[in-house]
């Protein structure tokens, strides 16, 4: 085969993998036009070899699909959903020749004139759907297919390059010193700048961004998904982290058989999800992370999970487990049975997940590479695989910082933010004995790096705080004397003496020659005793019932029941005079003391004499409850059975065994303030009128916060307060926006959306909106 | 079983090692300290594009420390895929010499736990380092 022709399909190749994102995003958004664009010179540019390579059947599919490319560019057509699966299927069809033109193998044409039609103005939906082949039957191509060398040959030429930048910096360092004339500069320039040209190429021939593999992921989830009657979308985290080539190519295949299972026995269909109370539409999330000397990827769906006896009664069932080992088997232990050879959980083994690539096989490749895989799983909720792969050589993005003189470089993916100590922002206090600043609310411990790597004494002051968040979500902050730059480092593995102490992810060379460790946060926090939250990605779970005790006064009530109320609800207790009280309204309201404000009264009140009340509080509204008499100040659980009609009783709690109803402060000021000022609660919008967590759970918190609802698909009346939405806002709505997420973590350092339980968080961030927006 | 040694010097003693597991012998002008590691950890250097892990020999010894300056002596080895550079008072020489054999002096506390036998160079008999042990700076397991 002939030099260009060579040329021509590593190039078609190389361009179908990097364009097979954008035709996804392009599917989604066929009105993108960059997208359309990148596409449309992608058969530009084959059509245009295709001329003088002679190839005419890929010249036939290039040219027509640029023609209807070129009649949406310009806007003489629309894309519907049938032009852009015709679109999809010629452009598959490209790949597969191109794949055909380099095996040697015939490929049949049958079919071809069948896509070439499907892209005609007034085609018709083709009745015999012209299927692209699944993904699944190409060969599995290798990144490196066209040149093969030997590792050690890059290795010793990334070797050469490193000395030579050395021998540029110490050619740099003399030539200031003889202060040179403008040629002699010039020229040590353009040297300069080859070297550094050098540096990155070999570089990245050495490397890759796990891109390369994440980039296949979407086509194929999407036409997966659509094969097996799934609705699905993909989450893709990390991909700038890098890795050695080799290492991404063995986990190639591992990675894409988890990502098989997870929509063909993870996902469920639609209506079985939703008849679990799912969102129709399955999540599979894929983050790549370094943590420590590993890189980690995890791969979690939301699906149906695996439960752990079926695993162990098929293993037993096929022998590979004898009765005596099953009993006394913890869960995870028969979790990992999965990863036995000839075990299958699935119910039948269809033709996407069944085919050669197995659990065993997938656990086989990585612990090839010296990886592993561990799986966890919840019952209905779904399944989380993750790989680790050794760090043998990557490139990290990563923060310099220095303190004492030592210097040190931190993984960017680690990093918060950066933050100046002292001032309202930030504020340090010293709780027992210990550092701790307050950032947007929260609190964070402390930690001076030099003190803590023995460097330096505690500063009077920290001054640099650079805000940490590890892999298990805790937070800290690291005090440092200065932040340098941010480069991309090679980290290279750290000897075991230095592994040894658990706070080095690995050792590095940087720009300047000097040898820098990379720090393992985790580690640091680890060893420093930092623990301020252990969060696991999991979906959201009913908030716990917590057995915590509340002080409160038990009272008899008028209508005779024995009551009870939150004691820090209760100002005072006192007697009023029984004609202060009058009706208006349809409510009572007591005269005290030249207030009015609104009685509540679960009983007849007397005709004369004096009633005993007590004044309840929320700290800024103030209301009366008339009582019999007081009985005690008792504890009762926090937590409340609760009643089914919204009222002045918020549950039922025991007390000595016999049950006691406990007032609802929330409702009795709720509809104090709703006689007096109804039209001043902020109207709140609902943006997931579809979803019945927002009516059923969220809405009734919001009534009784004292926000009026409204949803997206009703027309709001008034002025819109502030929205609250899980996904898309309505358009055409001017007001601050509130996201919600279905996750205790955050996905992301810079992502701002509050989860869905967390009452406090919600209520205070509508408050705020609402505040702002006067 | 006749071979080549690197002959140095920790503290006025002569000390051998395989030549064979010497990659080089280096001249170490600047040691980047490591924080929390054991003592014998001396810190980091980069040879080329190398980065070795810095032992001092002597501490492993249970002696003084290594006098820093800027050219200490050191022997470049690889164990385990890892890079050492392994600090002494001098090199000396790379000779060859009789097979190792057992130590005949009763050796003090640290050289008995590091010394691997002995091998003769002329009339004199030279310790043979154990260079794992030497690494790990622990006491290795009784045999």
């Amino acid at each position: 085969m002939d030099d260009l022709l060579t040329d021509f399909i590593s190039e078609t190749r190389e361009t179908l993998d990097a364009i097979a994102g954008e035709i996804v995003a392009w599917e989604a958004d066929p009105t993108d036009r960059t997208r359309l664009d990148a596409i449309f010179r992608f058969v530009h540019t084959v059509k245009g070899s295709c001329g003088f390579l002679d190839l005419p059947r890929l010249q036939r599919l290039s040219h027509a699909a640029e023609d209807v490319l070129a009649d949406l560019r310009s806007g003489n057509r629309t894309a519907d959903a049938a032009l852009v699966t015709a679109v999809l299927a010629v452009i598959d069809r490209i790949g597969e020749l191109t794949d055909a033109i380099e095996s040697g193998e015939p490929l049949s044409d049958e079919g071809e004139h069948g896509l070439i039609a499907a892209l005609a103005a007034n085609a018709s939906a083709p009745s015999a759907p012209v299927q692209p082949v699944p993904q699944a039957a190409l060969p599995t191509r290798s990144v490196s297919r066209s040149i093969r060398l030997p590792v050690e040959l890059l290795d010793r030429m990334m070797a050469s390059v490193s000395d030579m930048v050395l021998a540029r910096n110490d050619l740099a360092q003399r030539l200031r010193e003889i202060e040179p004339s403008g040629p002699l500069n010039a020229a040590f320039e353009r040297l300069s700048h080859c070297v550094g040209d050098m540096r990155e190429a070999i570089t990245r021939s050495r490397m890759a961004r796990i891109d390369t593999l994440f980039a296949l992921l979407p086509r194929m989830v999407r036409d997966l998904a659509s094969e097996l009657g799934r609705k699905a979308v993909l989450e893709v985290d990390g991909g700038d982290v890098e890795l050695d080539r080799e290492l991404i190519e063995m986990i190639r295949d591992p990675l894409v058989h988890l990502v098989r299972n997870a929509l063909d026995h993870g996902i469920e269909l639609p209506e079985a999800r939703r008849a679990a109370g799912k969102a129709e539409t399955g999540l599979l999330r894929i983050v790549a992370r370094q943590a420590g000397n590993q890189i980690l990827i995890e791969v979690q769906d939301d699906g149906r999970g695996i439960d752990p006896d079926r695993v162990l009664q098929r293993a037993m069932a096929a022998g590979l487990v004898q009765a005596e080992q099953a009993s006394g088997m913890s869960r995870a232990r028969k979790l990992e049975l999965v990863f036995l050879p000839g075990l299958s959980t699935a119910a039948s083994v269809t033709s996407i997940s069944g085919r050669g690539v197995g659990m065993d096989v997938v656990r086989a490749n990585l612990e090839r590479i010296g990886g592993t895989v561990d799986i966890e799983s919840r019952i209905g909720h779904g399944v989380r695989l993750t790989l680790r792969v050794p760090l043998t050589l990557t490139i990290i993005p990563a923060l310099t910082v220095s303190s004492a003189g030592s210097y040190f470089a931190i993984p960017r993916s680690v990093i918060e933010g950066i933050v100046r100590a002292g001032g309202c922002a930030a504020r340090i206090e010293r709780i027992g004995g210990a550092l701790a600043v307050t950032l947007r609310g929260a609190h964070l411990p402390v930690l001076d790096l030099g003190r803590f790597m023995g460097l330096a004494d505690e500063p009077a002051a920290p001054q640099l705080l650079v805000v940490l968040r590890t892999g298990a979500g805790d937070r800290f902050a690291l005090a440092v004397d200065a932040v340098h730059d941010h480069q991309e480092l090679v980290v290279k593995p750290a000897s075991p003496l230095l592994m040894a102490s658990g706070i080095y992810a690995g050792t590095t060379l940087p720009d300047n020659s000097r040898p820098m460790l990379l720090l393992d946060v985790a580690g640091i926090a680890a060893a420093a005793g930092v623990h301020t939250a252990v969060q696991i990605q999991e979906p959201a779970e009913e908030p716990e019932e917590r057995a915590i005790l509340l002080p409160s006064l038990l009272f008899r009530d008028l209508d005779g029941a024995t009551r009870a109320v939150r004691l820090p609800l209760v100002e005072r207790i006192y007697d009023v005079p029984v004609e202060g009280v009058v009706a208006a309204g349809g409510a009572r309201l007591l005269a005290h003391k030249g207030r009015v404000s609104t009685l509540h009264a679960a009983g007849p009140l007397p005709t004369e004499g004096t009633i005993r009340v007590l004044r309840l509080s929320d700290g800024a509204a103030m209301l009366h409850y008339a009582i019999d008499e007081v009985i005690d100040i008792v504890d009762l659980e926090a937590a409340l059975a609760p009643v089914p009609v919204a009222g002045p009783i918020a549950g039922v709690a025991l007390h000595q065994d016999l049950p006691v109803e406990v007032l609802d402060a929330h409702w009795l000021f709720a509809s104090a303030v709703r006689t007096d000022a109804e039209q001043a609660r902020p109207l709140c919008l609902v943006a997931d009128a579809d979803d019945p967590w927002a009516r059923e759970v969220l809405t009734p918190l919001l009534d009784m916060a004292g926000y009026r609802v409204s949803f997206a698909s009703e027309a709001p009346e008034g002025r819109v307060a502030v929205i609250v939405a899980s996904g898309e806002t309505p358009a055409g709505v001017e007001a601050p926006v509130i996201r919600l997420r279905s996750g205790p973590e955050r996905e992301r350092p810079d992502d701002d959306s509050i989860y869905r339980y967390d009452r406090d968080g919600l209520l205070r961030a509508l408050q705020a909106r609402v505040a702002a927006g006067g | 079983m006749e071979g080549m040694y690197l002959i140095a010097r920790i503290a006025d003693q002569p000390v051998a090692l395989p030549a064979a597991s010497v990659g080089s012998v280096i001249e170490i002008d600047a040691i980047v300290p490591v924080p929390r590691v054991e003592a014998h950890v001396a810190g980091l250097f980069a040879l080329r594009s190398r980065i070795l892990t810095v032992i001092d020999s002597r501490v492993v010894l249970g002696l003084t420390p290594i006098e820093r300056g800027p050219h200490m002596a050191a022997v470049v080895v690889t164990v385990d895929d890892h890079g050492y550079a392994l600090l002494v008072d001098a090199v000396e020489d790379v000779v060859e010499a009789s097979r190792p054999a057992p130590c005949p002096a009763i050796l003090e506390g640290y050289w008995r736990a590091f010394a691997a036998g002995v091998v003769r160079r002329g009339e004199d008999a030279v310790l043979l380092l154990d260079l794992p042990a030497m690494i790990a700076g622990r006491l290795p397991q009784a045999a």
